[in-house]
């Protein structure tokens, strides 16, 4: 699914909050820590933050609320001027953009969706929805069949005439979805998308954006609190701190190998064997015998194979062919949990 | 915690200490004033010393006026003023100028007026709308009223066109808000009377100087309205623009102003309603219309006919509040897909099918066109009749006066010459006190500044009688006002019903007030009084109910868990919690009585608002400015230091949000 160069490439970035936040930043050492920086009077909303998103990815920002992860994905944006570093968007300094280029790029590459919608109140689901289209000038008749498109497809046929306010809240963020796809972005930001619907709809609304992201491929961050969440849909995962990345990862990494004690301590309730996929536990040197099990699978689908099986290694198997094998013991040790 | 405690613990005991040493003084002053070992210098400033501000502004307004070319700038714009206040004057009163359509016929614009409101809320709005201009055009005061709503319906929409800019500007440019933020506290609490002058000087007598005082007059709320709605618009609703490729301006046509649809609403019921109240007023610079019926009416006290005035006004105010209330809270319903257009639109065209099947029949039928003097349903002779029965019963007689003998000769004289014999140091050391305890340092110095300046004013002893009626009034509304309010929050009906009736009274122009004084007291002090104290006692009341409503009900049951009895639960919980609310009313009371001060000139004060009147014949611009700006600094002393003692309580009680 990744390809070629990254989307979206941050160097250092930094953003600062405060009365003068440059030159605080020059002068300040690197290695100062969230709460030194508060002291001074400034808060670090990003610190130093580096990461890449590839082509297809969808990189999953988790973190509890403060920890900068909305401010993150708005510097990617450019809705927040950064304070120091380089944020590149398909190779293009964001940072050196003009006003007139960078309302360009948001009306052709950019979709975004926010956590209490952000909807028009004016304006109906079908104005609303064609309200990237009409910013950049598109004709009325152009507009409204690309709005009836998506409309159609996150599933609000007949409701074009509603105002938002007479729709439920899932609906609502079928609206907000819609509208972040009408221009067709490449890249597609969702802060938080689902944090404001109650779970059995979260659950619907998860499945549904899955569904939309198989038809569409598109590069996305996004974000979210609900660690359920970025696992079940997440690429990759990037768990945020103070400002900071603790650990970028795939989900089986991030809870095998936490690499500081937060995220060791985030991810500790987690049933691991849920997480984890065969494909992640393959050994080097290990080979088994007999009928191999996909790679995609997690080690909780194949419990009862585990525990019934007596082989010590178990072949591992991606699209039919063999591609390692994994230890029975190892994988038995995740299922109970004493790894 | 533990050291915010400390610091409020330390600075109130400093500041206390201060403003009871300040006090001390200026009984030591009054006491040697009483036993006549004070100079007279140190009582009064002597003539000599007041500068003659008066003449200073004068040159000034000359200087603009003639030098700078303001004068021509203004006689354009009365040209162009004019044309536009002949065109709605032709059409609504059939006043001889260009269009000469006019005038329309009262049931067209009845009929289709009846439209909007059911449009806009219902049955009950449209039969609202039916009854106020039905009883307009039955007491044949059609004409009058269509003078005056001639002038408004100029001087609303100018209002919120200047406003809703100037809101903007003040938004986007946070240095031009902060200059704005002074000049609009002042025009707040400037008299109206200082409105009227300057218009009547630039714009010419008449409807030209009504439409633009009007018009200034109502221009400040809408102006707040606009910055507050703006900004209070969803963070994320900007974002959402940002990312949907707006432009800058594109941001603000389709995302900001409808985003803050409800505020500017809220600014523009309030336009409508200062321009009413104004409207009416302009009367005293030679306005005709309602305002100047009533004038003229109660001059002659022919008080029959002013109190049909009255209820016209009155019922004009509530069906303008009431639909551009319901302006506010009315919400777009979608159409079903396929619905014809003329579904779609259905009420506009109900609208003008009313109205031109009215003008077609006011063609043929003269009483749907015109409602003439002779066949007019007016009482008014009648209604002369029944006030003075009223006001003859034997016991109506005995309290009115029992209150004119004893409430004005006993109370309310002595304590005026109290006032006045206070020597001037002492009375500026007396309110820096005051603004000292309750503000803080800040609020103190501008008193003092303040209070100084009026003393330099060479008005002092006005000033003091313009105070003495505000205070007085005040303190009755007070004693009157919260026991009221007090019982009747305690039942969710009686709050509610209380509250639309505070409401109601809110939206009456100021001038109706003076009717049933007059009506009762005559022309006399303590009708001055009672005009104020009824205009002071609705924020008071209102402002209370709301307070002792919005106490977290989790505190009052731990109190009543505590087993607290319904006394000591008012006293140690409720009332501590809901007075930094009522603080905010008795501050807007504090505002509506130097307002109404004001207008109670017309019953004949010997304040500052007489003097104002007096300039009002004249064109001494300075003099009259100097008079204005005397009442605006007092005022704006209370202003700022009981709101400042209110927000700093709120955030002392946690309640802010």
């Amino acid at each position: 699914m990744t390809t070629d160069a990254p989307v979206i490439s941050a160097k250092n970035v930094w953003k600062l909050f405060g009365s003068a936040p440059e030159a605080y930043l020059k002068g300040m050492k690197p290695e100062m820590s969230f709460d030194e920086i508060r002291a001074d009077g400034y808060i670090a909303g990003v610190k130093d933050v580096s990461i890449e998103v590839s082509r297809g990815e969808m990189l999953v920002i988790m973190g509890l609320s403060g920890s900068g992860k909305s401010t993150l994905v708005r510097c990617f944006s450019r809705l927040h001027e950064i304070t120091g570093g380089t944020i590149e968007v398909e190779g293009q300094d964001i940072m050196s953009l003009s006003e007139k280029e960078l309302i360009e790029l948001r009306r052709n590459k950019m979709g975004m969706v926010f956590q209490s919608f952000g909807l028009l109140p004016h304006r109906t689901v079908l104005d609303n929805v064609a309200f990237p289209l009409e910013m950049r000038g598109q004709d009325k008749h152009a507009r409204r069949e690309r709005a009836l498109e998506v409309i159609k497809l996150v599933g609000l046929e007949g409701r074009e005439d509603y105002f938002p306010r007479e729709l439920s809240g899932g609906q609502q963020q079928r609206v907000g979805i819609a509208r972040s796809l009408a221009i067709e972005p490449d890249i597609w930001f969702l802060d938080e998308p689902f944090s404001a619907l109650d779970p059995l709809i979260r659950r619907e609304m998860q499945d549904e954006f899955l569904r939309l992201q198989q038809l569409l491929n598109k590069t996305i961050v996004f974000i979210t609190h609900d660690f359920d969440e970025a696992l079940r849909l997440a690429d990759r995962i990037a768990i945020m701190k103070d400002g900071a990345v603790e650990q970028c990862d795939t989900p089986d990494q991030i809870v095998l190998h936490p690499a500081t004690e937060y995220v060791r301590k985030f991810t500790e309730e987690i049933d691991k064997a849920r997480v984890v996929h065969a494909s992640t536990l393959l050994e080097p040197g290990l080979s088994g015998e007999g009928d191999p099990v996909d790679a995609a699978a997690s080690v909780q689908s194949l419990a009862k194979l585990l525990i019934q099986d007596t082989r010590v290694a178990i072949p591992v198997a991606k699209d039919g062919t063999v591609i390692g094998a994994i230890s029975r013991e190892t994988a038995l040790g995740i299922l109970v949990g004493t790894d | 915690m533990a050291d915010t405690t400390a610091i409020s613990a330390t600075a109130p005991m400093s500041r206390s200490k201060l403003a009871s040493l300040l006090v001390g003084v200026a009984i030591v002053l009054t006491a040697l004033q009483y036993l006549g070992f004070l100079p007279a210098a140190l009582h009064r400033l002597p003539e000599a010393f007041v500068p003659d501000f008066a003449r200073y502004l004068d040159a000034f307004f000359n200087f603009v006026k003639d030098d700078l070319g303001l004068f021509t700038l203004t006689r354009w714009l009365t040209g162009l003023l004019q044309t536009v206040l002949d065109t709605t004057a032709n059409l609504l009163f059939g006043k001889r100028r260009w269009p000469n359509l006019g005038p329309i016929p009262w049931t067209a614009i009845a009929a289709s007026m009846a439209v909007l409101g059911y449009y806009l809320g219902g049955w009950k709005m449209a039969a609202l709308v039916a009854v106020t201009f039905c009883w307009t055009a039955l007491v044949g005061q059609w004409k009058i009223a269509m003078e005056t709503m001639s002038v408004l319906v100029v001087a609303a929409p100018t209002a919120f066109i200047i406003g809703l800019s100037l809101g903007i500007a003040a938004w986007k440019s946070p240095a031009f808000d902060r200059t704005l933020k002074p000049i609009l506290s002042v025009l707040q609490t400037l008299p109206f009377f200082t409105y009227l002058l300057p218009a009547v000087i630039f714009f010419k007598v008449g409807p030209t100087a009504g439409a633009v005082a009007t018009t200034i007059y109502a221009i400040p709320p809408m102006i707040l309205m606009t910055t507050l709605g703006l900004q209070k618009v969803s963070p994320e609703v900007v974002e959402a623009g940002h990312m949907s490729g707006c432009t800058k301006f594109q941001l603000l046509r389709h995302v900001y102003l409808p985003s803050a649809r409800t505020e500017i609403l809220v600014g523009v019921n309030q336009v409508i309603m200062l321009c009413l109240a104004m409207v009416v007023l302009t009367a005293f610079i030679g306005m005709p219309g309602l305002g100047a019926k009533l004038l003229a009416m109660m001059g002659s006290f022919k008080l029959g006919r002013s109190f049909e005035i009255g209820v016209t006004i009155v019922l004009l105010a509530v069906t303008l509040d009431r639909m551009s209330k319901a302006w506010v809270v009315k919400q777009p319903e979608h159409f079903e897909r396929g619905t014809p257009w003329w579904k779609r639109h259905i009420m506009f065209l109900l609208a003008l099918g009313a109205f031109v099947f009215f003008c077609i029949v006011a063609q043929f039928v003269d009483v749907a066109s015109e409602i003439g003097r002779k066949q007019s349903l007016s009482v008014g002779k009648e209604l002369d009749v029944g006030i003075k029965w009223f006001l003859n019963i034997e016991w109506v007689k005995a309290i009115t006066y029992f209150l004119r003998a004893f409430v004005n000769v006993q109370i309310l004289i002595p304590f005026r010459n109290f006032l006045l014999s206070i020597p001037t140091p002492a009375f500026i050391l007396l309110i820096t006190a005051f603004a000292l305890w309750l503000g803080g340092r800040r609020q103190a110095v501008t008193a003092l500044i303040f209070f100084s300046l009026v003393a330099l004013s060479g008005w002092w002893d006005r000033s003091v009688i313009t105070l003495y009626s505000v205070i007085s009034a005040v303190s009755i509304a007070m004693l009157l006002g919260l026991p009221i309010a007090i019982v009747a929050a305690r039942t969710e009906k009686w709050s509610q019903r209380l509250l639309l009736v505070c409401d109601t009274a809110q939206t009456f122009p100021s001038f109706v007030y003076l009717i049933p004084a007059i009506m009762l007291f005559g022309i006399t002090d303590i009708a001055v009084i009672f005009s104020i104290l009824i205009f002071a006692m609705v924020p008071l009341i209102r402002y209370t109910i709301e307070g002792l409503r919005t106490v977290p009900p989790e505190v009052i049951e731990a109190a009543e868990m505590s087993g607290a009895t319904r006394m000591q639960k008012l006293v140690n919980v409720e009332l501590p919690l809901a007075l930094p609310t009522m603080a905010v009313g008795f501050n807007q009371a504090i505002m509506f009585a130097f307002f109404m001060v004001i207008i109670a000139a017309f019953i004949g004060t010997q304040d500052l608002g007489q003097e104002l009147q007096r300039t009002l014949a004249g064109t001494d611009l300075g003099k009259n400015f100097v008079l204005g700006i005397c009442v605006s600094l007092m005022a704006l002393t209370f202003d700022l230091t009981i709101l400042k003692w209110s927000s700093d309580r709120k955030r002392m009680l946690g309640l802010e949000e």
